[in-house]
């Protein structure tokens, strides 16, 4: 039995909302640690070395590229807030039966999408970031 | 550590194409993936072009048609062609689910049809389900008492009682379920998996069963329960509708209500 192969599992299976939601999840939850403390850290170290450095820095983080990436990190953020909040409803056994899954679903998206836009909105009219 | 691509003697090649409709107005292609044991050739999809009107309307009529008509070789289980044995459980069209309630009506595209996923193949659309009855198994899934039955009558539940085994003991562990999940294909020897863990909790809330405490006991540690993620691919795939994905929360909830209480 050894040499039977394995049959296709991701190759085929049709990516399903909820798959997808969940595995979003977990890759926002990386985004957010690794790219969140990259930034940080290096906005710390700046700051550390003097004037003239923590002056680059803030130059680097207004530029335009900076600010995408930013925005990317804030939307990784409300999904991931969001969606954590439907996985302890879950833990708390509720919203399992397929409507309500999906629907917590789409609000997860929706809600990700709209907070994020406005704390941008916000951020821009204010002429800050 | 979970392996995301398939090793090299699972790779599928291309296969044959067998055109059986001639001029049909109403013809539809099978992709189905074929696996011989004997050849120790790489597994391949082979197509089968049809004439629908001379088959019947479910996906597991067509795959009868092309074993009787043009492939006898063609290799797929199957028995009570109504949904209730679970032995045609198969991917088609991207998700798990049985041939025989399947309708090809629903599916637009060409039928492309494979084995249960992330599962060692036997041959064909057969696979390996040895592992999936012995961790059924391992959850002794009958009842357990202590307290001798009532003289000469059965054991007796109450009416809300007996509601709450409803939407489990439909189950008829066809593994389309525990097939279709991720955390499953990547922890398949550790993992008990969705269809196990609902026939689980089928016997933990059954009133007159009294191996509650044993059988939570059973399921502690970081893999055999714990290792579902709430993805829920098992709920949307199941074709009797039910929710293995609710039931292995309740245990979850039992779990700790047992800590705490």
């Amino acid at each position: 039995m050894e040499n039977t192969p394995l049959s296709p599992h991701l190759q085929v299976y049709r990516p399903q909302l909820t798959s997808v939601l969940s595995i979003t999840h977990r890759a926002t939850g990386v985004v957010l640690s690794l790219a969140g403390t990259i930034i940080m850290l290096y906005w710390f170290v700046a700051a550390a070395l003097g004037a003239e450095a923590y002056t680059q820095a803030q130059v680097l983080l207004s530029s335009v590229f900076a600010k995408i990436i930013m925005f990317g990190w804030t939307c990784a953020f409300y999904y991931h807030l969001l969606n954590g909040m439907r996985h302890l409803l879950w833990d708390a056994g509720w919203g399992f039966d397929l409507v309500t899954a999906y629907r917590t679903g789409y609000l997860v998206i929706s809600g990700t999408v709209l907070l994020s836009l406005s704390t941008w909105g916000i951020i821009l009219y204010l002429g800050g970031g | 550590m979970a392996q995301f691509r398939l090793p090299k003697n699972s790779k599928i090649a291309k296969g044959k194409v067998f055109d059986y409709a001639g001029n049909s107005k109403n013809k539809k292609t099978f992709k189905v993936y074929r696996w011989d044991p004997d050849s120790g050739a790489n597994p391949r999809t082979d197509s089968y072009v049809i004439d629908l009107e001379k088959c019947g309307p479910m996906v597991l009529d067509a795959i009868i048609y092309i074993k009787n008509e043009i492939d006898p070789s063609l290799t797929f289980r199957r028995s009570c062609r109504e949904g209730i044995c679970g032995s045609c459980a198969m991917n088609i069209d991207g998700t798990n689910t049985l041939a025989c309630t399947k309708s090809i009506k629903s599916i637009k595209r060409d039928v492309k049809i494979y084995p249960l996923p992330h599962m060692q193949v036997r041959k064909d659309l057969v696979p390996d389900l040895n592992n999936f009855y012995e961790q059924y198994s391992s959850v002794q899934p009958w009842l357990q008492s202590n307290t001798p039955p009532p003289k000469n009558k059965e054991r007796l539940q109450s009416k809300e009682d007996r509601e709450k085994i409803d939407g489990l003991y439909e189950c008829i562990l066809c593994a389309c379920c525990s097939t279709s999940c991720p955390s499953y294909w990547w922890n398949s020897d550790k993992y008990l998996g969705p269809a196990t863990l609902l026939q689980s909790y089928r016997w933990l809330v059954d009133s007159r069963d009294e191996a509650t405490n044993e059988r939570l006991d059973a399921l502690e540690g970081p893999f055999k329960l714990f290792r579902c993620h709430t993805i829920m691919n098992c709920a949307k795939t199941c074709p009797k509708g039910l929710n293995p994905a609710k039931a292995i929360a309740e245990i979850k909830k039992m779990m700790v209500a047992r800590e705490t209480a």
